[in-house]
């Protein structure tokens, strides 16, 4: 259908309509290359996720806690890391895993290459782990900071403190995690540069929109978007329910 | 409040779990252009060589510089591209081994069905870029380092332009083919395309062929033809390239049989790609 100058309107509203029926066929039937690029995009920023908590959490807890000569400096540093360009992560990593780059030439089994899911997610824990401790860190620092003392002063050990003071932020801590998820499900210039949208394998929801848009298929873009914001409405929703519980 | 959060890491794990990876076939990185994939012309051809070596092929769609790119630097095992000069260069650095022809197809001249700068009957491509740049009709350019861009660049320079991306009608978009029809389709401009993808989305665009007739063997210009071409990353130089089975795939597509293939993929009735390799010349 050709759409002329005097209807394009009405083309773009169709569009939009059409693109609306479309994602709930999608959706009804379970399509499978629609299924699986979903399923990638989770596994990707999950296994991220798992990876940024382990880091970001301790580390968000310690700048919490710690004076040190020079925190500041890194507490900067976190800052700047939460408002880092994706896209320019993407390039580093691209850089750094590619054959000539420094990482890549090493050619051994813990560095991922590029274009595989596993450069996807060393993209996304750069990008998501300044968030999840620069939350966490946040969420330490609302703790009456008397609690730590008169544990400590009641025969905890240091580490047992920490922990009873990251379990009264526990809910920050989870937003935390959730505010990392939301930065990296829908981050598309990194993921597109170091994974190369391999169809079946490095395609992700945001990198497949990029796509479809680009081919024209605007009603199959509409679709992956109208899940893209399924998929961070549920993690809102998530942890507004998690705040219900524990507040 | 223990057990949620045991819950919460459960799920992140589980997700954490599927991530390990299931395929046993061998991988083989092309890195080919926007056209080749975009066209639909890949996903035709290419099951038949998977099931054949058992291997998996991972199409990386990108512009013809970027594919070359990405070749120079050991990070795709072979490319298809479609600019005979960067392919020679690419060849000559040493990046890139046994570089074969494999099929060619058009490129044409479209642009808003008015036809404002009055390109129709123009002769050749340079003519009615000629008429384009008087007119200050507005131009969508790949910019991006394309074997398409390469062509439009070679068909200003015969033509005795030098267009100015400042100059308000002129447009240097950094995109995709797919993008760039779809942007000169918004801004009634017009642009240079090659014929394979215009047609695969004739369908959502309003522009209309204004020099390249309406199959291959109606162009005016033997300028506008496309030929694409076949390189192996050279092991020599990237040691880790799958090698191997990239001559195993540069082999099958030139082969008669897939070529007669090439041939067989059409879009309303008329063949995207021709078949130019050297077998199938000799058949």
């Amino acid at each position: 259908m050709l759409c002329g100058e005097s209807k394009r309107r009405r083309c773009a509203i169709n569009e939009i309509w059409e693109g609306l029926k479309q994602a709930a066929l999608l959706l009804w039937h379970l399509d499978p290359e629609v299924m699986h690029i979903v399923g990638v995009s989770l596994r990707v920023s999950g296994t991220a996720l798992l990876f940024s908590a382990a880091i970001g959490i301790p580390l968000g807890a310690w700048l919490g806690f710690s004076r040190f000569v020079g925190r500041r400096l890194v507490v900067a540093l976190l800052y700047t890391g939460m408002g880092f360009p994706p896209v320019v992560v993407g390039l580093f990593v691209y850089l750094l895993l590619s054959q000539s780059g420094p990482l890549g030439s090493l050619n051994v089994a813990w560095v991922p290459r590029l274009f595989t899911v596993g450069a996807m997610v060393v993209a996304q824990v750069i990008i998501s782990f300044p968030l999840v401790a620069g939350f966490t860190m946040a969420a330490v620092k609302g703790v009456d900071p008397s609690l730590r003392q008169q544990l400590i002063s009641l025969g905890a050990t240091e580490w047992q403190a920490t922990l009873a003071v990251l379990r009264e932020a526990r809910f920050g801590v989870i937003v935390s995690v959730i505010a990392g998820f939301g930065s990296i499900i829908s981050e598309v210039g990194a993921v597109m540069l170091v994974g190369g949208n391999i169809e079946g394998s490095t395609r992700v929801l945001t990198t497949a929109i990029v796509l479809e848009t680009r081919r024209g298929n605007f009603s199959l873009a509409i679709a992956l978007a109208l899940i893209l914001l399924l998929l961070s409405f549920l993690s809102n929703i998530l942890m507004l329910r998690l705040q219900g519980k524990t507040a | 409040m223990t057990r949620r959060l045991a819950l919460v890491l459960a799920v992140v794990l589980s997700l954490a779990g599927c991530a390990a990876p299931t395929s046993a076939p061998q991988k083989l990185i092309l890195a080919t252009t926007t056209s080749t994939a975009d066209s639909g012309l890949l996903d035709f051809l290419l099951p038949d060589f998977e099931a054949k070596y058992n291997c998996d092929v991972q199409i990386i769609a990108v512009g013809t510089g970027q594919a070359l790119a990405i070749g120079a630097k050991g990070d795709a095992d072979v490319v298809l591209v479609h600019d005979p000069d960067k392919e020679a260069a690419f060849v000559a650095s040493g990046d890139g081994v046994n570089r074969q022809h494999v099929m060619y197809n058009d490129f044409i001249l479209v642009g808003p069905v008015s036809d404002p700068a009055g390109v129709r009957g123009s002769a050749t491509a340079a003519e009615a870029f000629a008429r384009i740049a008087q007119a200050k009709a507005p131009f969508a350019s790949r910019g991006d380092g394309s074997g398409t861009e390469t062509k439009e660049k070679a068909i200003w320079q015969a033509a005795g332009i030098v267009p100015d991306p400042r100059s308000g009608w002129y447009f240097s978009l950094g995109q995709g083919m797919g993008d760039t029809l779809l942007f000169a389709s918004e801004k009634g401009a017009y642009t240079l395309a090659d014929r394979g993808t215009y047609l695969s989305m004739r369908d959502k665009l309003s522009l209309a062929i204004l020099l390249g007739g309406d199959t291959l063997d109606q162009n005016p210009d033997p300028a506008l033809r496309n030929p694409y071409g076949v390189v192996a990353v050279n092991p020599a130089k990237h040691p880790n390239v799958r090698y191997d089975l990239a001559m195993k795939f540069i082999e099958w597509l030139t082969s008669v049989e897939t070529q007669q293939r090439i041939l067989q993929f059409t879009v309303g009735g008329q063949p995207l790609f021709y078949p130019d390799s050297a077998a199938w010349k000799a058949r």
